[in-house]
């Protein structure tokens, strides 16, 4: 006869084959609990450091239309960064010790917001590829195992796809313009190219977690292919905006149905996860400022509500 | 008369315009993100209204200004704006106390102006009370929660409530244009809110155990195109790519 753990953990897959969301109230296996924590919080922390570059341009943007939009769409990543932070706290761990986590360096978070924000353009470079690259995989994601994340991802998705609609908007409004906004545009492409790929994670030969993954159905495409299908419906986008993507290997392959491109600089891919990019140390500067300056209210806030309580309970008794 | 009226749009667009620049500034720092979130929100909100206000005022020019030429293109002086709103995010007290001095008061200058003679105007108004509605009782709850929270906040805010109080009589003070537009009933009577405002004001204080300095100074001059040296600043991250870059589409 086999344990009774062994049983659990065949139903359960069984379940996930099934196409079955797994619930927080059903019994998971310890792994795919840390392994769930571990990837939606880094989900969560890359909603919220991706505020940051963005966000550096918001007191800066042209004018009030684009002002508006630039800030709507940080606050949507807030709003993502919220509903990550929930999903995971559905695995029995809080806010706060996620946030410590990423506080400590402990946690990860999507390396292409330890770039900086240079120019305007970078604002529809950002929206147009980085969005553009997450929506990718997110989409993926909307049809993973754990309910809440699967639930979380297709609200996200929709205000990511608006969020790469506005952004390359910026991008085709630039390249229409003067030759300076222009080259602007090409500038930002240059730099925010390769970055965008490396979102997708080091090659399939690379990577670490791929086959579990798989099974439990977060990932259902390799980094390869995701990375092959966010190059193929790009490459099309910069030929409209009339500007060059900085790959001379980039071309059509007949063969293949894909376009072959160059190879990536992966030793710059690890050097900023391993927090050596240009950006890394204030990005984390800046979430650890907001929050140890905001201890006190978080503090008052709390000790009010708890005043209130005992008020409310005097009173009816 | 159209640039009288021009001008009476810049007084209520420019508060409505430097405040949310300022609160734009905290996005992404927020001490939580529901905090951020709200705060954004209520930034959201007063730029939405600087646009109607600025699109309005556009169309009374004579060459046609857009909404940016008026939020972007004028000089120091020319902006309108009081001084308490120009005043900087120096922690979360300031921030809430300067909201809810002012909230306290753009929810009395909407109420009348829902009954302005300008149909545009009222119709505006009518739009963002609503909003400010929301706003004000954001910034009232804070101030109670900070107020009697904690003793580090109580006295955080009590600092901020010493520091801004000073600014909140330009507001209510009734510059020429605004005299006329009220007798001619487009605009709103400023000094017959006072008693109003600063009973609300009060009241808000004391349940929040906190009190009003004892001052019958007031800072002043704004409206008048006197800013404080903050705006400058403020008008170098908010120009800087019209000036940069003039004459273009983005
Ligand atoms: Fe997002
Ligand atoms: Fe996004």
């Amino acid at each position: 006869m086999k344990d009774s753990t062994e049983n659990l953990e065949i139903e359960f897959q069984h379940k996930i084959d099934q196409g079955y969301n797994i619930e927080p109230k059903d019994w998971m296996p310890e792994k795919y609990r840390k392994t769930h924590i571990r990837q939606i919080s880094q989900h969560a922390h890359s909603e919220i450091v991706g505020m940051l570059p963005e966000g550096n341009w918001i007191t800066r943007a042209p004018t009030l239309r684009r002002k508006v939009a630039l800030l709507a769409k940080v606050q949507d990543e807030a709003g993502h960064g919220l509903y990550l932070y929930s999903a995971t706290e559905t695995l029995g761990i809080s806010r706060d010790e996620l946030i410590e986590q990423l506080h400590a360096g402990k946690a990860k978070y999507s390396s292409i917001f330890n770039y900086p924000t240079l120019t305007w353009a970078d604002i529809g470079a950002i929206g147009w590829l980085v969005d553009g690259a997450a929506i990718i995989n997110q989409v993926m994601l909307t049809r993973t195992s754990y309910g809440p994340y699967a639930r979380a991802m297709v609200r996200i998705c929709k205000e990511e796809s608006f969020h790469q609609r506005q952004g390359y908007e910026i991008m085709l409004t630039l390249c229409n313009g003067t030759e300076v906004q222009k080259q602007m545009a090409q500038d930002a492409l240059s730099r925010w190219w390769w970055p965008s790929l490396m979102m997708f994670g080091p090659t399939d030969a690379e990577s670490t977690h791929t086959e579990l993954s798989m099974k439990w159905k977060i990932k259902r495409k390799s980094n390869d292919e995701l990375r092959q299908q966010f190059i193929d419906n790009t490459v099309p986008q910069a030929g409209i905006l009339g500007i060059t993507i900085p790959d001379k290997d980039l071309k059509w392959n007949e063969k293949t149905g894909h376009y072959d491109f160059g190879e990536i600089d992966w030793e710059e891919f690890w050097n900023v996860v391993k927090g050596n990019g240009p950006c890394n140390k204030q990005r984390l500067d800046a979430r650890r400022s907001a929050y140890e300056k905001g201890a006190w209210v978080r503090e008052a806030a709390s000790q009010y509500a708890e005043k209130q309580r005992n008020k409310e309970f005097t009173e009816a008794n | 008369m159209q640039d009288k009226i021009y001008q009476y749009l810049l007084l209520t667009g420019d508060n409505a315009m430097i405040l949310g620049h300022r609160l734009s500034e905290l996005c992404g720092h927020g001490p939580s993100l529901e905090t951020d979130i709200a705060l954004t929100n209520i930034s959201l909100d007063l730029f939405g209204q600087t646009r109607n206000y600025f699109q309005l005022a556009g169309a009374l020019t004579t060459d046609n200004k857009s909404e940016d030429d008026i939020a972007f293109l004028r000089m120091a002086h020319d902006y309108r704006n009081v001084l308490l709103v120009e005043q900087p995010n120096k922690d979360f007290a300031h921030v809430i106390v300067r909201q809810f001095l002012f909230d306290s008061f753009h929810i009395l200058l909407l109420k009348e102006l829902t009954n302005s003679n300008d149909q545009q105007i009222a119709a505006i108004a009518q739009k963002s009370l609503k909003e400010v509605t929301y706003h004000l009782d954001f910034s009232s709850e804070w101030v109670k929660r900070l107020g009697a929270g904690t003793e580090e906040s109580h006295q955080k805010m009590q600092d901020a409530i010493d520091f801004l109080y000073p600014y909140s009589g330009e507001l209510l003070e009734e510059t020429p244009i605004e005299l006329e537009m009220k007798e001619m009933g487009i605009g709103a009577d400023l000094p017959a809110m006072k008693t109003n405002y600063y009973n609300h004001i009060h009241q808000v204080l004391e349940e929040a155990t906190l009190v009003p300095p004892e001052t019958s100074w007031f800072q002043s001059g704004g409206k008048k195109g006197i800013h404080s040296e903050h705006l400058g600043f403020i008008l170098a991250e908010l120009q800087y790519m019209q000036r940069a870059y003039p004459n273009m589409n983005w």
